[in-house]
């Protein structure tokens, strides 16, 4: 019998370079989002820390440990990436299966945060938004879930279904970026 | 004309450039304005309504008639500023608002007939015949008084929105401006600078003027240059900020590329929101005008614009000029001009204890009266202080009534501005927008020295609000002359003495207006057009109501002003609506097929974000209905694919999810057995329907929810209001698992048959029947299985990881095509579910509820829900309400439309008799006729009766007959099959 074959939501679309900065899909694996059940944050964290060593994150923050990261993506809320959750965890949280709704990509250069300036209502600085920060907000009219990797790159996912409009927003001001540095 | 040795210019760079078909030559570091008139050129604008030959008046962004259309076609920018538009090579500009040409303007016939254009002339003069005003007045009234066109082609220039955030949002990066800047940035907090002027200094460029012991545009450069080396500053030229508003947020307008001939990507454009922990505004102040008789002549120009021609770029109006002033700083004009070796005829100040400023023939005590010559000031007529006239052969003459503070930002958020009678101007009123303070000339402190100062302190302040320890810096030495001035608005005298260059609007229509009784500011304003114009009267505004101030009998403070609103100057709507042109205007939502749903012929529709085939056209076909027919008969027959990845699907997770469903549906939920689907509806708080959807229990924990496409937003904000308005002690997580499955319908008699060929396990009918659900294996992929039918058909719906969904639905439709099946889109989806009287969004349009459709049994007595109660309200229940119905035409080829409305076949088509109306209609091929649903008032009772439909805008009449919505296959046994 013929296989069902697997295609990644930016296929086609990246990677991209515009001057110092260059956008491309991360494969980061499964995505699981976590939300602990009444009363069970402590438990839930306990559990994580046994399970993958990444305890819950404060919000706006991310835990991390080798590959696996734990992302705050809102109320009561994280997304663990790049590793699978362990079985027991269903005892405290609410367990469902992400790794295709997201489109997942990595933007990094020099000047990042000029071209997210673009598009992203919130101060990317990287002192104010510094490496593991995490937040929730706009890219032009898409939510989205963002996540600082190092000074010089971010972290960006966005619904899959969106994912030719994400390129595309983040492409047109990465362009306009380049271009402005040549002028006059 | 040029002059020799003076300004800040690069003669090194020549520049070429063409104005109204001619070409000019200017230097680096010129303003299209600078370079007209170092070339000589006296006339730049016809004005408004009179279409008088006008010439530059300021020598930045406030200016009202230096207005001119620069580049073509379309990247055409009409009502660009002369006085702000750098030049460069190349560039072309045209001159606006006249015809045939601005030497030679017919319509400045206007002109002639001004005692009958004066102040409300619109509200006068075109008053009859009344269909005039239409078809005659305003087309003429638009081709005579007008500005600069757009092309009409589409922009195809960039233009950008971006964000900033700061610490100290510094406004204007004059004197106050950089002292404010360098004060909080040494102590390190987060600085943005915005300077208008692509050059930073603001009035150190313009005068001659000496810092420290040096030139004050070279001290300027050196505190520009330690704020670039500092990585806590940035410095944004070109940059206005257009307006405050709450919370610390400003909007700027950054002209990026407008100084270069070939952008070459980089945006025309940036709207800048910037979020401003503190500001500073130091926008430094605009000089206004004395109004006389015939002030308006080219070459009468405000004094503090004549130094920056001559200071900054070297050029001057006139060789012989004259200086018309009521304070002391005016005196500088006639210093700088007569230093730099042109003849001034004469200085002229109204004040009688006035000391001359400069070493030129001076009268105090004297005013213009008057100006000579059309195209060009040739002479003024001065009276002097004893009364006796006198004449002066002038081609140029510099005029100042004094300067109003730039306090325009202060005013955005409400706060009004306060008079201080000693400068005779406006000031801001303190804490006006809180977190914003004022320095320099913008509150009023017009010596350099005191500018300096107040900015650094006004630094310091700001550092210190936000926690940092900030000391003065040292303040250099600099110019500290004392500002004096007393009021003088207009001359008195006959004939028209200009106040609103732009509008055309004079000393008079002022005081008709307040003669008519519009004595408010606000009421002389609309009355007269003053302050109008695209530069809102900045130059003419205190004038203005000066003016009125005295033609009512108060004083200024007791008349105000009028509003100050964003923004401080126009702001293109391409860059405040930059990104949204085109497909940006909103995100575009692909399903894994849509690929090879394109490949396929399948042209697409839009379903809110998501784009959804309309139909797949197959050799042959050559209509949409050909395709649809051939895909309704092939479900009916053989089995179709059609992907519903885009409804809503929601994971819901925990001990309480049963009694949060029962809570959130009508109907009962947490009898559900797992491995079972149940049919929901969902109301409103209101009671009327929300939307409705399946809700399958995939495990005694794990629920996934389906909604319509078009409310699966809605939906999820609507389970979160109730979770944390009324259920926060259920145990309930919910997520939306949308993107996560891609998810095919599989229906027809054969769908089993093909899902049997794919599924690892097969499945039967005792293992799945109607309304199950469960995990299952596709060719070696986790997936889950719904037997579910919107269809009527025999039917499921299966959904994998959203990575296979390309791959899976090109298997699907090789084995639905090997069956003589196929894909199918929207269109036949929709006749699908009318033969079945399955509604959609267009009978749950809002305004309809459970009765309304018939569901009302399903509204459980047992429990509460969302909406119980409201549902209950007697005018909800009525018998007489619209209830849903079918209808078939009576004729068969008669035609059913979609938003006609019903009346019985006796009665005349008008609102009174209005009974119901249709809301979907489609042809049944199964049936071989077309099928509506509709809403008919107490239309349950009334199956077999005849109604009439008529669709007023497209002038159709059918005669129908009431059926029940269900069509075909009432008992349901095909999808039990």
């Amino acid at each position: 019998m013929a296989e069902l074959l697997a295609k990644t939501p930016c296929s086609g679309l990246v990677p991209v370079t515009h001057g110092a900065v260059t956008l491309d899909e991360v494969a980061v694996g499964p995505i699981t989002s976590l939300a602990p059940y009444r009363g069970q944050r402590a438990a839930l964290s306990s559990a994580l820390t046994e399970t993958v060593g990444l305890g819950w994150p404060e919000p706006g923050r991310s835990t991390a440990n080798g590959d696996a990261r734990l992302v705050w993506t809102g109320r009561d809320q994280a997304f663990l990436l790049g590793a699978a959750p362990d079985a027991r965890l269903g005892d405290f949280a609410a367990i469902t299966d992400q790794s295709d709704g997201w489109a997942v990509l990595r933007i990094a250069g020099a000047g990042v945060e000029d071209v997210l300036a673009r598009l992203m209502p919130i101060d990317l600085a990287p002192d104010r938004f510094a490496p593991g920060h995490a937040a929730r907000t706009l890219c032009g009219h898409m939510t989205v879930s963002v996540l600082r990797l190092d000074t010089q790159a971010v972290q960006i996912m966005g619904f899959r279904s969106m994912a030719g409009t994400l390129v595309h927003e983040l492409e047109t001001a990465m362009a306009a970026v380049e271009a402005r540095a040549r002028l006059p | 004309m040029r002059i020799d040795g003076k300004g800040r210019i690069d003669r090194s760079k020549k520049i070429s450039f063409r104005f109204d078909g001619f070409e000019y030559k200017g230097f680096s570091g010129d303003t299209l304005a600078s370079a007209l008139m170092g070339s000589g050129v006296r006339v730049m604008g016809r004005s408004f309504k009179y279409h008088r030959p006008r010439g530059v008046l300021t020598a930045g962004s406030e200016e009202p008639n230096a207005l001119v259309t620069v580049r073509s076609g379309a990247r055409t920018d009409p009502n660009t500023r002369a006085t702000t538009q750098e030049l460069y090579d190349g560039l072309e500009a045209v001159s606006q608002n006249r015809w045939p040409s601005l030497g030679f303007d017919l319509l400045a016939m206007n002109n002639l007939a001004a005692p009958f254009l004066g102040a409300g002339f619109y509200y006068k003069t075109f008053m009859w015949p009344k269909a005039f005003w239409e078809r005659v007045y305003e087309p003429f009234i638009r081709r005579a008084a007008g500005l600069g066109a757009l092309s009409g082609e589409p922009v195809d220039e960039h233009y950008e929105k971006a964000f900033a955030f700061c610490d100290v949002l510094v406004i204007g990066g004059g004197p106050a401006g950089l002292m404010a800047a360098l004060t909080a940035g040494r102590v390190g907090a987060n600085v943005i600078l915005c300077n208008e002027d692509s050059e930073f200094g603001g009035n150190l460029l313009s005068e001659d003027e000496k810092i420290d012991g040096q030139d004050g545009a070279f001290w300027a450069r050196s505190v520009i240059d330690e704020l670039r080396a500092m990585p806590n500053v940035r410095l944004m030229a070109r940059t206005t900020v257009t307006g405050a508003y709450d919370q610390g947020t400003f909007g700027a307008l950054e002209r990026v590329s407008q100084h270069v001939a070939d952008p070459a990507g980089a945006p025309v454009e940036c709207f800048w929101r910037i979020a401003a922990q503190r500001a500073v505004l130091c926008a430094g102040a605009l000089e206004r005008p004395i109004a006389f008789r015939d002030n308006d002549r080219p070459g009468v120009m405000l004094a503090g614009a004549a130094r920056a021609y001559l200071n900054r770029w070297g050029v001057t109006p006139g060789q012989s000029v004259a200086v018309f002033a009521n304070n002391d700083a005016a005196h500088k004009t006639a210093r700088d001009m007569a230093a730099a070796g042109l003849h001034v005829a004469a200085l002229i100040d109204s004040r009688t204890d006035a000391r001359p400023g400069a070493d030129v023939p001076f009268h105090a005590g004297a005013q213009v009266t008057r100006a000579f010559g059309s195209k060009g000031l040739e002479a003024i007529a001065v009276r002097a202080a004893d009364g006796h006239e006198e004449r002066f052969h002038v081609d140029a003459l510099a005029v100042s009534g004094g300067w109003n503070p730039s306090l325009h930002l202060t005013c955005h958020t409400g706060a009004r501005p306060v008079w201080d009678d000693d400068i005779a101007a406006f000031v801001p009123r303190p804490e006006a927008v809180p977190g914003l303070t004022v320095a320099g000339a913008a509150r009023g402190i017009f010596d350099t020295s005191g500018c300096l100062r107040d900015g650094a302190e006004a630094g310091r302040a700001a550092a210190e609000a936000l926690g940092l320890k900030a000391r003065l810096p040292d303040l250099p030495d600099a110019e500290d002359a004392p500002y004096r001035i007393r009021r003088l608005w207009a001359v008195p005298g006959k004939g028209r003495a200009w106040l609103d260059f732009q509008n055309d609007v004079t000393v008079k229509d002022v005081q008709q207006a307040a003669r008519e009784n519009y004595r408010s500011v606000e009421h002389m304003k609309r009355y007269t057009t003053q302050g109008m114009a695209t530069d809102q009267g900045k130059s003419s505004n205190v004038a203005a109501l000066a003016i009125l101030a005295d033609a009512t009998g108060r004083d200024i403070p007791e008349t105000g002003t009028t509003t100050f609103r964003p923004p401080y100057h126009p702001i293109a709507i391409a860059a405040m609506g930059a990104g949204a042109q085109g497909v940006g205007f909103a995100p575009q939502r692909f399903t894994t097929s849509h690929k090879a749903s394109v490949e396929r012929g399948a042209p697409m529709i839009e379903a809110g974000l998501w784009y959804r085939p309309s139909y797949f056209p197959r050799p042959g076909e050559t209509t949409w209905r050909q395709s649809c027919d051939r895909e309704v008969a092939m479900v009916r027959e053989t089995v179709g694919i059609c992907d519903v990845s885009t409804l809503g699907k929601i994971d819901l997770q925990g001990a309480d999810v049963g009694a949060f469903l029962d809570f959130v549906y009508c109907n009962t939920f947490s009898t559900l057995k797992p491995g079972r689907v149940r049919y929901g509806l969902m109301l409103r708080e209101d009671g009327h329907v929300m939307d409705d959807g399946t809700t399958a229990r995939l495990s005694d924990n794990q629920w996934v929810m389906t909604t319509t496409t078009a409310a699966a937003g809605e939906v999820m904000m609507h389970l979160e209001w109730v979770h944390q308005a009324f259920c926060r002690e259920m145990d309930v997580r919910f997520i939306s698992v949308t993107e996560q499955w891609a998810q095919f319908a599989v229906a027809g008699p054969k769908s089993r048959d093909l899902l049997n060929g794919l599924l690892d396990a097969p499945i039967d009918d005792a293992a799945f029947p109607f309304m199950q659900c469960g995990p299952v294996s596709v060719m070696g992929v986790a997936a889950r299985l719904f037997r579910i039918s919107f269809s009527g058909e025999h039917a499921y719906e299966l959904a994998v990881p959203s990575r296979y969904g390309d791959s899976l639905f090109r298997e699907l439709l090789a084995r639905a095509e090997a069956m003589e099946g196929g894909a199918y889109g929207m269109e036949a989806l929709n006749v699908l579910r009318i033969e079945k009287g399955h509604i959609t969004h267009s009978e749950i349009h809002g305004r309809t509820t459970a009765f309304d459709i018939g569901f009302a049994r399903m509204v459980s007595a047992k429990k509460d829900c969302i909406g119980k109660v409201m549902a209950a309200r007697p005018g909800l229940q009525d018998a007489a309400r619209e209830q849903l119905v079918g209808l078939r035409p009576v004729k068969a080829q008669a035609r059913l439309l979609a938003g006609g409305h019903l009346f019985r076949p006796d009665e005349a088509p008008v609102r009174e008799n209005d009974q119901g109306y249709i809301t979907s209609v489609g042809f049944s091929p199964t049936l071989g006729e077309a099928r509506a649903l509709g809403f008919l008032q107490n239309g349950r009772a009334r199956h077999g009766e005849e109604v009439k439909m008529v669709d007023h805008m497209r002038g159709v009449e059918t005669l129908c007959e009431v059926c029940d919505p269900v069509a075909f296959d009432s008992d349901g046994g095909r999808l039990r099959g």
